[in-house]
């Protein structure tokens, strides 16, 4: 295998983007930061591959309008994902494993405030038996939370806690849509908004755009001299049907991880749980024990921009690694409903002794 | 004033679809006012069906009835619903264990507070009176009278359809607010006045109309305002014969790309007031604009184009932008 690092990272996250769903204009300064940060042109760059959905903004095409902003003549070598753009790392990764390419640059946007997000993504679901009835994230990550409690496995003030820890830590990211902590007696005193999760509980609906940006061997050490190298990169789903999901679990994340070489020695974990109670349910899944920091961004509770909230906990996680405030980092990216598919990308100082 | 125009777009569709033969039985049950599961490899019974065995993976053959009645395993409160889900106001969703079957089916329950529901509930079928074989052809309530499943089942037992379903329609329909780029925003806006604005990219100095956020060649914006004359010429054109829903003109027409004098890219319109098969490329064409009372920020402020007159263009002047 070779070896690859996370190089590059930059981010837009806000409430409500006034531009176009394509959000071109949102990834020309992104696209300027990685190469400011990188020291390259776009002719450094390899492979492209972003992640996002028409769905989103109800812009047919949105995705080959945002390539716009590579500018591509001569032609790139480009491809697409309708998923986080954690998952155009993904392929990305895959693409530098192949020896056909160096370097990538991955990159996902999202004008989620351009419809009713909760209710778009009612199309993730099965068609025949569930998107019909419309059953919004909202609540049906109600009914996951509820399952937990009603079973012992966590309660309101665990995940309060969370939240609380959550906009706390986002007091100083700057990209932060929602901020600021106060006290679980207060989180639990403000009402509920679908019985058993209060509004803090879930991810504030945020448009963003997000690049990453991978490359291989001397090409990292160029780049940084602590590249983030990818030691562990693996993702799961679990099935369509609720009825036959443990909701409670999330199995695929556990097999993600188990697959990435397990958490031994993780320093900073960003999780990517779009509503509190799921934090508590990966840290299970995932083996994090309480000696790990978690979400020192601020997590997703503080700002999740549809198609690329995942993608920024990789970055989130890379920049850790860059600065020396850990050696071992993971960035966890979820899709679908209620936890239903999970990537796992854990990085690392040093490449040596991993087998990649 | 906000830098971008918007506007409210519904995208819509009926989905057709196919359902094939374990969701077909499923909704053929709901047709007819009963719930088909099925025992997986497991020994878990499951509703709705799952096509495959999540074990196995062998397709799933081993259907179960199941009573009318069932228990909450879990629930929320929709506090505030949106459009198509099946009350528009307050309501439960919830997970529902229905007898004899070990995993939930997640469906609505009516009730009209958060306090009458709760875990452990009881609960009942309220089938709808006109049913097609759909989800929606059912709701759950309250079983406030506690009566035993077996002998509801032996008092209604509903019929049997001989035919199965074979396929259901979905429709779909998303309300967005669509925003135009702050580029397209000029554009409408420069329309409105009567005016065509492009943009030149720094770069390589090509004049997009209309202007875009970014120069697709050089991946830069394109930041200088170029107004642009309404005359140009036809580079390419299809004559449209077939009808269409929605079709605004009788066919035969002319749909051409126009290249307005300086752009480097063409403007998609309509070409009338002459004969469809005297249209060409090279064609000189002008703008004719609705009265001035009727404009907006639309590119239909221009009515169509119309032949100027002028003696065709010459290819070499046109043979870069097909």
């Amino acid at each position: 295998m070779r070896d690859v690092a996370v190089v590059g990272f930059a981010q837009r996250q806000m409430q409500d983007f006034d531009g176009s769903p394509t959000c071109a204009e949102l990834l020309i300064p992104i696209f300027a930061e990685c190469y400011e940060q990188t020291g390259w042109t776009k002719k450094d760059v390899g492979f492209w591959c972003s992640g996002s959905s028409d769905y989103l903004a109800g812009r047919s095409f949105s995705f080959v309008s945002a390539i716009d902003a590579i500018g591509v003549l001569p032609p790139v070598n480009e491809s697409h994902v309708e998923m986080d753009a954690a998952w155009a790392l993904y392929e990305a990764w895959i693409k530098i494993q192949t020896g056909e390419v160096d370097t990538a640059l991955v990159f996902g946007f999202g004008k989620a405030s351009a419809g009713v997000l909760r209710r778009t993504l009612a199309l993730q679901l099965d068609p025949y038996t569930l998107t019909p009835l419309w059953p919004d994230t909202v609540s049906i990550a109600a009914l996951q939370a509820r399952l937990g409690i009603d079973a012992g496995l966590w309660d309101e003030a665990a995940m309060a806690e969370v939240v609380n820890r959550s906009l706390s830590d986002a007091e100083k990211n700057e990209y932060a849509v929602r901020a600021g902590g106060s006290s679980v007696e207060d989180l639990l005193a403000r009402p509920m908004y679908a019985d058993p999760l209060r509004k803090h509980d879930a991810a504030p609906v945020t448009d963003g755009a997000a690049a990453l940006v991978l490359a291989a061997g001397d090409r990292a050490r160029e780049v940084r001299e602590r590249p983030a190298w990818i030691t562990g990169l693996a993702h799961h789903t679990d099935g369509l049907h609720f009825g036959t999901r443990d909701l409670t679990r999330s199995e695929s994340a556990a097999r993600a991880v188990a697959a990435a070489g397990g958490v031994d020695g993780v320093d900073v974990a960003e999780l990517h749980a779009p509503f509190s109670h799921q934090e508590l349910i990966l840290r299970a899944e995932l083996g994090l024990d309480a000696g790990v920091r978690i979400n020192p961004s601020g997590g997703p509770l503080a700002g999740n921009p549809m198609f690329t909230g995942g993608a920024i906990r990789i970055g989130e996680a890379a920049r850790r690694i860059w600065d020396g405030t850990a050696d071992k980092a993971l960035g966890h990216a979820t899709s679908g409903p209620a936890l239903q598919q999970n990537l796992v990308c854990v990085m690392e100082t040093t490449s040596e002794g991993t087998g990649n | 004033m906000s830098r971008t125009l918007s506007a409210p777009v519904t995208v819509a569709f009926d989905y057709t679809r196919s359902v094939g033969p374990v969701l077909g039985r499923f909704l053929t049950g709901l047709r007819d006012g009963h719930f088909i599961g099925a025992r997986l490899s497991d020994g878990r019974v499951v509703v709705p069906p799952p096509e495959f065995d999540p074990v196995t993976h062998q397709a799933t053959a081993d259907f179960v009835d199941l009573p009318e009645t069932g228990t909450v395993t879990s629930w929320t409160w929709v506090s505030e619903p949106v459009a198509g889900q099946p009350f528009d106001r307050p309501f439960a969703f919830a997970l529902v264990t229905l007898d004899g079957a070990t995993s939930p089916i997640l469906h609505a329950v009516d009730v009209t507070s958060a306090a009458e529901v709760s875990t452990g509930m009881r609960v009942r079928a309220r089938w709808a009176a006109e049913r097609t074989g759909a989800i929606t052809d059912v709701v759950f309530v309250p079983d406030a009278l506690g009566v035993p499943t077996s002998e509801v089942e032996a008092a209604a037992q509903p019929a049997r359809s001989l035919e199965q379903l074979t396929g259901i329609v979905t429709p779909v329909s998303l309300d967005y607010t669509y925003a135009a780029s702050p580029e397209e925003s000029a554009f409408f806006q420069g329309l409105s006045e009567g005016r065509i604005l492009g943009q030149r990219c720094p770069a390589c100095e090509k004049v997009y109309v209309p202007p875009r956020p970014a120069c697709p060649v050089d991946g830069v914006p394109t930041v200088e305002e170029i107004e642009l004359p309404d005359v140009g010429t036809v580079t390419t054109f299809c004559i449209v014969n077939v009808p269409f829903l929605g079709q605004k003109i009788t066919p035969p027409y002319v749909s051409a790309y126009i290249l307005l004098d300086g752009a480097d890219i063409a403007l998609q319109h309509l070409i009338l007031e002459i004969p469809v098969e005297e249209v060409r490329m090279g064609l000189r064409v002008k703008a004719v604009w609705k009265p001035r009372e009727e404009w907006g920020t639309t590119i239909e402020n221009i009515s169509h184009f119309a032949p100027t007159g002028e003696p065709d263009a010459d290819f070499d002047t046109y043979k870069h932008h097909l």
